[in-house]
């Protein structure tokens, strides 16, 4: 196979909109890049970018078995902290040598060491995920979770409650390059998985599991499979995350933080990784500055706004009275009207040329009234002369 | 023999000590037209999910084409050249047109493409995908489904939904093609749309269809041959004609 030919394969259905998550996750790895190679970033907005990294990496993944399998999976902070805390085992104790020879050869392996492990795991939970639905699975996933919490509490191996010590971890001025580049490359395999009769496959299975048997779709197949690349992904993020931490403590990974993922996935939209992408970075970007911000007993009112702002977008969302204003300020018009602005800047010349021509002949769009309008002019009582009442009786005579 | 697509021989499943369908003996030869009918609760959807693996059948065999598919999962049966429709509309809503036909066309052995092809978008991946697109768009031209093909399934109007079902169903690339009450909530007028559309499948396709209809007029209409089930027994079989003028369909149906 010569290049030429594949290339030209990818042309065909090539679309830009496909891409364009990953040319603002470059376009971002890249300006911070510079600016941190130049010395502009401190250690806290380091550390911001770390966080909104591993979170979107964790969030993409759980957006695939809850967006695209349609399953609700409460525990998918236990696949986080099986890929932290093997991840880091293996950084700390069974290499530390290679560690500080070689950080991101180890960092690599690490990373597969942890995925692999958290996507064996993933693929125990697919086995429930066959015969359960919806709140059961829930329970199942949940139960998952703090038994894997409480298993690492209780582990010597692991540091027990006090945690686990993390004492050679990649550099932390290049590590949110590593996290991005990761990202990238997750993202490529769930859109690639996405777009692809694979992915048709899981969609149909969330949409009409009965409908998706009878089309010859293998329905065991693509549960398990969804739930083990999702753990995979998840793992790989718990390993990003234990490299930002000193110490890795299992109490982090409780169903709190899987509940944030999975607010992260539904703020986003179900089934969509753009929306999921932009949910995650926010929600993390809040939840960081509201926890530098407010310290002491204000820390208190932390979960107060964070709980206020979800209910806003929830009823943003969804409230019908609401309707109006959504449409008139959501993202897609926004950009339409952007889109449009842009254009006329560049074809005014063209139009002022041929301006007498169009109102001449053409007509003019903003006169004539918009349906709202139209329905308003139409609702109104028609208020006919004194002369002529058509249904007066007086006038009648007949029916009389 | 090599005539017959699908035979069943003494089909029958109990629930418990309930029989829903006992039994059944259904002999549909290639390129017919045949009918299941019966009044309500006779058992005609039993008989269609046990022949599509939804149920497996407590007595009986199934034969298609003479292979023997008793108790194969569905998508194994699938996988042989059944495909069906529902009786209440079940397509996969989220979807676009096109996308659930490109679900029914995924299993065809001429898109062969594995997981991890897909991930990392070999060659295989981008031909496979074209060649399902294209092959798509020319099933959803027959069925007049073509302009609104980036439109999700959902927003289809009924009549569409229908037979969208239909091109899905066929894009799993069958031998028999099983229609679960397709007139159910149609007009006169589009049922009249329907079952040109029907005989148009069976001529344009080669397509042998077993179709359970409650619409007379649909069945006497099209059917080459009908099979009559109460109470989960068959009760009449033979020719359309002869069949609905049969004393004792005419009781199943209106009653002593």
């Amino acid at each position: 196979m010569n290049f030429k030919n594949y290339f030209s394969l990818i042309k065909k259905g090539f679309k830009v909109k496909n891409f364009i998550n990953y040319f603002v996750v470059i376009a971002v790895t890249l300006l911070f890049g510079v600016l941190s190679g130049i010395g502009g970033l401190n250690r806290s907005t380091l550390a911001l970018l770390e966080q909104i990294g591993y979170s979107v990496i964790a969030a993409v993944s759980l957006s695939l078995v809850v967006g695209f399998l349609g399953e609700l999976s409460l525990g998918h902070a236990a696949f986080m902290s099986l890929g932290a805390f093997f991840g880091s085992l293996f950084q700390n104790a069974v290499f530390p040598s290679l560690s500080s020879s070689a950080p991101l050869l180890s960092l690599v392996l690490a990373m597969i060491i942890g995925g692999t492990i958290a996507g064996v795991f993933g693929f125990i939970i697919g086995l429930p995920a066959l015969r359960l639905k919806g709140d059961y699975l829930a329970i199942v996933t949940l139960a998952f979770g703090e038994i894997i919490k409480i298993i690492f509490q209780n582990m010597d191996l692991f540091g027990g409650v006090m945690g686990f010590q993390n004492r050679y971890r990649y550099d932390i001025n290049s590590l949110f390059i590593v996290i991005f580049i990761v990202l990238l490359i997750s993202l490529a395999v769930i859109q690639n998985l996405i777009r692809s009769k694979h992915g048709r496959a899981v969609m149909a299975v969330r949409d009409n599991e009965i409908a998706a048997r009878s089309m010859g779709v293998n329905v065991s197949y693509y549960k398990i499979a969804v739930f083990v690349i999702s753990a995979v992904i998840a793992g790989v993020a718990g390993v990003l995350f234990a490299n930002t931490q000193s110490t890795i403590k299992s109490s982090k990974f409780d169903y709190n933080y899987s509940i944030n993922l999975l607010v992260m996935v539904v703020l986003g939209g179900m089934g969509n990784i753009n929306g999921t992408l932009i949910a995650s970075t926010v929600i993390t970007f809040i939840d960081v500055k509201l926890a530098t911000s407010l310290t002491g007993d204000l820390a208190v009112i932390k979960n107060i706004i964070y709980a206020l702002i979800l209910i806003l977008i929830v009823i943003y969302n969804n409230s019908p009275s609401l309707k109006k204003f959504r449409e008139k300020f959501n993202l897609t018009n926004a950009f339409n009207r952007l889109k449009k602005f842009i254009l006329d800047l560049f074809n005014k010349k063209k139009k002022s040329k041929n301006s007498s021509e169009d109102t001449e002949f053409g007509a003019d769009w903003s006169k004539i009234p918009t349906k709202i309008e139209m329905d308003a002019i139409l609702s109104t009582d028609l208020k006919p002369d004194d002369s002529y009442i058509p249904d007066s009786p007086d006038k009648g005579g007949k029916n009389e | 023999m090599s005539n017959i697509v699908l035979e069943t021989k003494d089909l029958g499943i109990s629930f418990g000590g309930l029989k829903a369908a006992q039994n059944v003996n259904l002999k549909i030869e290639k390129n017919q037209l045949y009918g299941l009918i019966g009044p309500n609760g006779a058992g005609k959807t039993t008989v269609f999910n046990m022949i599509t693996g939804v149920y497996k059948p407590t007595y009986g065999k199934i034969y298609l084409s003479g292979d023997d598919i008793t108790g194969l999962s569905q998508v194994e049966i699938n996988k042989r050249g059944i495909a069906r429709t529902f009786q209440n509309i079940r397509l996969f809503n989220n979807l676009s047109v096109i996308k659930n036909v490109m679900v029914g066309l995924a299993n065809r052995k001429e898109y062969k493409c594995n997981l991890a092809q897909s991930i990392f978008r070999t060659p295989t991946y981008y031909k496979a995908e074209n060649a399902m697109r294209e092959k798509a768009k020319e099933l959803l031209d027959v069925f007049g489904l073509l302009d609104d093909r980036n439109q999700s399934a959902s927003n289809l109007p009924y009549g569409k939904q229908r037979k969208l079902e239909i091109a899905r169903a066929l894009a799993t690339d069958p031998k028999l093609l099983l229609l679960d009450e397709p007139a159910a909530g149609m007009n006169p007028q589009e049922t009249e749309e329907l079952m040109e559309t029907i005989k148009f499948v069976r001529d344009r396709f080669d397509m042998t269809i077993l179709l359970i209809e409650h619409d007379m007029k649909l069945v006497g209409g099209i059917c080459d041959r009908l099979t009559v089930l109460n109470f989960g027994k068959e009760i009449c079989q033979g020719n359309t004609k002869d069949v609905l003028n049969n004393p004792e369909v005419v009781k199943a149906y209106l009653g002593d």
